[in-house]
This record gives structure tokens, sequence and C-alpha cells, in this order.
């Protein structure tokens, strides 16, 4: 139990302490809802499907939280480099509580990003349905936020150093944001664009957030909840199998 | 001697690292409580050896057993049976000194009292008590070492493994680093397991000896011994007459060699 909690407090601690990493990060939300959402605003309201800031705003708040998650789990590729890495190898502790406590850490930065990004979404316009929403609201973003930091994780194990990272940025990082329903409606898609869209967890994240805060949801909430939940384990589970492997 | 119990045991050990054998096929053991040198140039396997022994690295070949478990088949239990300080950085720059010792007394399952006590003792001790609020990032080289030197103390391990821990340290610290190492040694029955480039260190501490070159362990035994069976009258030469200068470069070439090879895969 311990053990969980230092390697959380670490991750929190490193996170609050890196101000210009926590403002430089709002950067992105904020063009993506000043750009698209005023940008594309009188287009979709044209085509009928009403207001896109509230449409958009859930995507936003995801996009930053699934990159904060990323990052801290691939943060495990900074410290096998400055060495720390090896530290917490050796320790006479589970594999499992590491990664657990290293999770549940880049998880609750990651909230907490998105906390901040839902703050800038009330301020370009965002309304959502009821200050009750935010209950459910959060059950997504958090479960969100432990899978893509699991994922993270489970990547970072298998590189040596970051020359990877921007394979899996181009390739990964930035198809999982776009083909997520993030921007557009998943309605009368091509189909091997809805086959994409399906089987991306985030597509599911941020429908359970749509749902939760302004009442609309393809799949359902139950079923968002499920998918999310269960990919969620199993890349935890992946992530500690993948983690014990590390040889250095 | 095969009675006495044999804390740390080698048998064949060998590492490749594709066509390169790190460590070619090598066996010692080191007896309960013995401070034990493991000896050799740059880049003759020393710090492969002990990555393989605290279960950072799986060997290619060989038997090993670290106070009963096996560090390739049980790494947990060998975990709780060591502690390390390695050779090269191994700090958070971002965290406190006092937060990096705070952090490894927690990993370590150290009681409260004992680890906030010994913390302070450590850290007194090597010097760094004032500046135990300020970031990693900001010490010096030598301040980072004698850190990760606390660090590695703090726990009262059943082996004590030092991957050439004094480098770099002036002549005083490595003195008093000694002196409270050799102490827990004697109180607590503690096996140190060491490697340096200071021969009269090796010579001074170390109870057993075994030099490696090439990955392969060229002798072993204590001072005496080996300067018996080189015919010199110090450690340093019989070193020297056992590993010689010329080998050495070859030695180096081979490791730069490989190293190309690595940065050219990534």
């Amino acid at each position: 139990m311990n053990t969980i909690y230092i390697l959380w407090l670490r991750q929190v601690k490193k996170y609050f302490r890196s101000k210009s990493r926590i403002i430089g990060s709002l950067g992105q939300p904020l063009l993506f809802l000043v750009a698209f959402g005023f940008g594309f605003g009188s287009i979709y309201q044209k085509a009928g499907q009403g207001n896109y800031i509230q449409f958009l705003a859930p995507g936003v708040i995801l996009m930053s939280v699934l990159f904060t998650a990323m990052f801290s789990g691939i943060d495990i590729i900074w410290d096998r480099q400055f060495g720390f890495l090896k530290e917490t190898l050796v320790a006479p502790v589970s594999r499992m509580e590491i990664i657990l406590g290293k999770t549940l850490g880049g998880a609750t930065v990651a909230v907490f990003q998105g906390i901040i990004v839902f703050l800038l979404t009330l301020v370009v316009g965002f309304r959502p349905q009821h200050i009750m929403a935010i209950f459910p609201a959060f059950i997504f973003t958090f479960l969100v936020a432990i899978l893509f930091t699991s994922l993270g994780t489970a990547i970072a194990s298998t590189l040596e150093d970051m020359q990877g990272f921007q394979l899996i940025m181009n390739f990964l990082i930035m198809p999982i944001v776009f083909l997520s329903g993030a921007f557009f409606p998943l309605s009368n898609l091509p189909k091997p664009i809805e086959f994409i869209t399906k089987i991306n967890p985030l597509t599911y994240g941020i429908d359970g957030l749509r749902g939760a805060l302004i009442g609309v949801s393809n799949f359902g909430l139950t079923t968002d909840l499920l998918i999310l939940s269960v990919v969620t384990l199993a890349l935890l589970g992946i992530g500690s199998y993948l983690f014990s492997k590390i040889q250095i | 001697m095969e009675k006495v119990a044999n804390i740390i045991s080698v048998k064949n050990l060998t590492k490749k690292f594709k066509d390169f054998t790190a460590v070619d096929n090598i066996s010692f053991n080191v007896k309960k409580g013995e401070i034990f040198a493991f000896l050799g140039p740059n880049g003759a396997g020393k710090s492969t050896t002990i990555k393989i022994l605290t279960t950072l690295l799986d060997p290619t070949d060989g038997k090993i057993i670290i106070n009963g478990s096996s560090p390739i088949v049980d790494k947990d239990s060998v975990r709780h049976s060591f502690g390390i300080v390695f050779q090269d950085a191994s700090l958070d720059d971002d965290l406190t000194a006092l937060e990096n010792m705070y952090f490894h007394g927690v990993l370590y399952k150290i009681p409260k009292t004992i680890r906030e006590k010994r913390i302070k003792e450590l850290l007194e001790f090597v010097e760094l008590w004032e500046k135990r609020n300020d970031f990693v990032k900001t010490f010096s080289g030598g301040m980072k070492r004698r850190l990760e030197i606390a660090r590695g103390l703090l726990h009262h391990p059943k082996i004590l493994f030092l991957d050439e821990p004094t480098l770099g340290l002036d002549p005083q610290t490595r003195k008093h680093t000694w002196d409270y190492i050799k102490n827990i040694n004697k109180k607590e029955n503690m096996t140190v397991f060491f490697t340096t480039h200071y021969m009269e260190e090796a010579e001074k501490i170390a109870q057993r000896i075994a030099i490696i070159d090439h990955g392969k362990i060229v002798a072993q035994g204590t001072n005496k011994e080996l300067q018996e069976k080189t015919k010199t009258n110090t450690l340093e030469e019989a070193f020297l007459s056992l590993t010689g200068s010329e080998i050495r470069d070859e030695e180096v070439k081979t490791i730069d060699k490989m190293r190309q090879r690595r940065m050219m895969h990534h």
C-alpha cells in the first residue's frame, strides 16, 4: 500500500512542480476550442446539429487528459535514461504495485489537467446539462486517464530511448485522438473509419463523457463504462507484465 | 571451505550481447559476512555481472544462488536480500535529497522511526543534511555520489553491492564511507560485494578478491595469495601483471565497436 502511495506521490509532486508544463499543455486545448469551436461552429449549426461548442468540449477535455496520461506513462523512458528506473527495478516490491502507483499518479495528474480544461471550456461558452453531471463525468475522465497512463507505461516498457516516440505520436496517439468522435459525430462514416472508431477505446470515453455532460450518447453509458473498464484492466495487466520484463 | 555458507554462489555464468561475450563462464563464491572485491579494467564485465546478480539482467547461461534464491527465477526474494549503490546515476533529479531518501525508505519498508533516524544520521554523515531540501539537479557530481551512497546504506541489507562507490570522492569521504560500511559489516554480518579501481581500497578492505578481464576471472583469492601467485609486492602490481595494459586497449576497442553498433541500431 505504501509502495503505491510513494509512487503516486512522486508523479503528483513532479507534475505540480513543473508549472510551465501545466500552463504549456493548456495551449493546445485552448487552440482547439477557439479554432475548431468558433471556426466550425456555424457550419455545424447550419447542418442542423446544434451548438458545436457543446459537442466539442467533452472531446477537447479528454484529448487533453489523454496527452497528459500518455506522457506520464511514457516518462519511464526518461527514468531509464536518467538512471532512476534502476532504483525502482531492484526494489523488493511487486511489479504490480509499482505499476499501480505510477498509473494512479499519472491518472491523478491527467484528471487534474482535465479539470482545468473543463474550466476553460466554461469560459468559451460550454454549459453542462446539470451540476450533478460532474460526478459521472469524473468517473469517465478518471477511467480514460488510467487507461492511457497504462498504455503509455506498456509502450514505454518496450522502448529504450525517446527515438521511437515520434512514431508513437504520429501513428498511435494522433489517430486515437482524431478518430474517436472527439471533433465530429460518428454517424454516417465510411465503413473503414467507422471500424477504427469502434475499436478505439477513447471513443467510448468521449461518448460516456458526452452522455454525462450534455445527455447525448451513441452507445449508452453502461456499455461505455463496461468497455472502458475491461480495456483498462487488460492494459494494466499488460503494462505490469512488460514492465517486469525490462532488462537494463 | 565448502561447509561455510555461501551467500553468493555463481557457477559457469555467461552473458552474451549478440556476438559480444561480456561475461565468459565465470564461477565464484562469496561467504556470508565476507567483504569481497571484484576488480578488473573498464569493460571487463564487472557491471554486467553485478546487474545479473541484482536481477536487472538475465544471463545467457549459468547458475546463480543469492541468499538461497535464484535471481533469474525468483527475482522477488533475491530483491529482498540486497542493497546496491550503482556505478552511474540513479537518483531522481526532480526530487530533493530528502525526498530521494524518503522514497527509498518507503520502498524498502523501513519502519518510520528507524527511517527518520537513519535518514538524518546518513545525510549528516555525507554532509548533505543542510542541503536536504535542495533539488538533486542542483547538486555537483560529488554531492550526488554521496547521496547515492547514503541512500544505499539506508536499509541494512544482507548483501550490499557497491559498483565503484567511491569514484570521484575525496579521500576523506572515501575513508568515512568505508569505515561506515565496515562497521555495519561487523555489527550486522552484512556481506559486501564491491568493485573499485582504487587498488589500495581493495587491499585494505577486501577479505577476498577476484580479478576479471575479458569477461573471465583470471585469479581469485586473498590479497596475499594474489601477490604470491604473481610474485609481486602490491595488489596493484599483481593486478597489472594479471591484466596488462596492452590487453586493456584491445578490450576498449571491442566495447567501442559494440557501442557504435548499438548507436546504429537505434
